[in-house]
């Protein structure tokens, strides 16, 4: 009991908010007009990248004909990539996008599972930097590809899609463009973004209500049910993040499914 | 006059501080019912197709998350909306 009258946090309870998204800077410098700023979460984004390139490259060294360890497990990603997402998705077209893919799954997937390593506990994609660039990138991706293998029919194939009667042209073109080439990244970025940092202030407030309910003895019976909960909900945040990391890839690929195959 | 005067306006500012934490509640709230009903919607459905036709359950399981993804991205919104106003 002593020991728990120790680790008191500080009074009066104060909710977590998005101040925990910026952590303190460890290097800062003032250049060009723009203040930048390395933290915690711009280490863990270059972490990331690390990380993805250092296993990829450990598993395309030689070896013996039949996968083991390491090897095994990024080929079953590989192999997922390619079967379930870009065959089934974008067709035999889909096949020189799977490194493509491939890359941003498990970039993706590396920088959210950063939210529930313990001593980490800060998901790179959970700050709008990160989902914004990707977003724009793969919006860059399909506009481009849908140029090229469409040509400027791409433009009036996505604005004007055939076999529509005139005057629905009126109505439909406005809402094309902007479901298309505005809500598109838009709402890749914000997915991702939402709910890595939904899930972050959700494991902050749980785990931070656990201390403070353990601090005093009358409160103590339900600080045991809390942390069980947060528990679980470290769980189903495992689970978010790879779901999270999917849903972003096969969007990706619906959106250059698009763009390779006209609408008919 | 003047003590009465400040003192309404620490009333109206607290007054407008609460209105503000219960407008951030709302819009989650609201923003929350509509993608839950159409989640619980998509994926029954969805369970129904498998259930139905086995042997089609790796398409409709694709399909099933794209929905959620398009049909969650509003309930997002109003996630964000909370931290924005």
């Amino acid at each position: 009991m002593s020991l728990l009258a120790q680790v008191r946090p500080p009074e009066p309870f104060h909710a977590p908010g998005l101040e925990t998204f910026r952590p303190p800077c460890i290097v800062e410098w003032h250049a060009f007009g723009v203040d930048f700023c390395v933290d915690r979460g711009v280490i863990y984004m270059f972490l990331a990248a690390g990380i993805v390139i250092a296993v990829f490259l450990l598993a395309a060294r030689g070896g013996p004909l039949v996968p083991r360890g390491v090897r095994n497990l990024i080929e079953s990603i590989v192999d997922f990539i390619r079967e379930e997402i870009a065959i089934q998705v974008i067709g035999q077209e889909g096949r020189p996008w799977v490194p493509l893919l491939t890359s941003l799954f498990s970039f993706i997937l590396v920088a959210n599972i950063f939210g529930v390593i313990p001593g980490l506990q800060l998901a790179a994609t959970s700050r709008m930097a990160i989902p914004a660039f990707l977003a724009v990138l793969v919006w860059i991706l399909f506009v481009v590809t849908g140029i090229r293998y469409q040509g400027p029919g791409y433009f009036k194939n996505v604005l004007f899609p055939p076999g529509i009667p005139k005057p629905i042209y009126i109505l439909l073109t406005p809402i094309e463009f902007v479901s298309t080439f505005l809500v598109r990244p838009l709402t890749l970025s914000v997915r991702l973004l939402a709910n890595m940092m939904a899930g972050h202030l959700i494991l902050a407030i749980f785990f931070l209500g656990t201390a403070y309910l353990l601090a005093k003895p009358s409160t103590i019976p339900f600080a045991v049910p809390a942390f069980g909960l947060s528990v679980a909900l470290v769980g189903f945040e495992i689970l978010v993040a790879v779901l999270q990391a999917y849903i972003f890839t096969i969007l990706t690929a619906v959106y250059i499914s698009g763009a390779v195959h006209p609408e008919h | 006059m003047g003590e009465l005067l400040s003192q309404v306006g620490a009333f109206v500012a607290q007054v407008e501080g609460d209105v503000g934490v219960i407008g951030r509640g709302l819009v989650f709230g609201l923003g929350a019912i509509g993608p839950g009903i159409g989640i619980g919607y998509l994926v029954g459905k969805a369970v129904e197709a498998m259930a139905r036709q086995p042997e089609a359950a790796g398409m409709v399981r694709t399909t099933m998350f794209l929905g959620i993804a398009f049909t969650e991205a509003l309930a997002l919104f109003g996630f964000v909306l909370t931290f924005i106003i």
